[in-house]
């Protein structure tokens, strides 16, 4: 009986133990410039997310929802951070998914960003479900 | 003894299926992740443990 019960409890710490490696491994050099990248790039799109020119989308990337919210002198340059935005975040999404060994993961990974951005997203700024925008 | 081989089984058998559930997408990890990554990016959190002496005066 003894010898049943230390068994017992050593599975079970064996299994919590394989339970608390629940971490993604996100800390690899890629990671660090896409995200060192996005969080520069987040100045100049902070503004844009206030005006509700652009919005946080359903999909996990950034979309330029109302256009006519920036000045036609900017229009172009924020086009153009969308589009750098969206192309970190794509690279983003597979690269912690690749780190850990499972490319597969890549669409719940960006799943859950997608969730993650818009529940984070500040009071003000427009986030998409289900096709439709509201304002947080 | 033929117990002790019965709870070895057992014990094999859990180990096993943890790392079948390795396979599937960690979910509440992701989420934690996440979190972590937007943290930084957004900035919400200052002073990202980075320096020891942690808040300026």
């Amino acid at each position: 009986m003894n010898a049943l019960k230390r068994i017992a409890l050593l599975a079970a710490l064996v299994a919590s133990a394989a339970w608390a490696q629940g971490n993604l491994e996100i800390n690899t050099p890629a990671i660090s410039q896409i995200k060192s990248g996005m969080q520069a790039r987040h100045a100049q799109l902070a503004p844009h997310y206030a005006s509700g020119a652009v919005g946080l989308g359903a999909d996990g990337t950034v979309a330029l929802r109302d256009a006519s919210a920036v000045p036609l002198a900017q229009r172009q340059a924020v086009q153009g951070l969308v589009a750098q935005e969206n192309a970190d975040r794509a690279a983003l999404y597979r690269e912690i998914a690749r780190a850990n060994g499972h490319p597969e993961w890549e669409a719940d990974i960006r799943n859950t960003f997608a969730q993650r951005w818009i529940e984070r997203a500040q009071p003000g700024w427009y986030v998409q479900s289900g096709g439709q925008w509201s304002r947080k | 003894m033929n117990r002790a081989l019965y709870a070895l089984l057992i014990a094999a058998a859990m180990l096993s299926g943890c790392v079948t559930i390795n396979i599937y997408f960690p979910a509440a990890a992701a989420e934690k992740a996440a979190d972590r990554i937007i943290d930084e990016v957004w900035q919400l959190k200052k002073e990202q443990g980075a320096k020891p002496e942690g808040k300026q005066p």
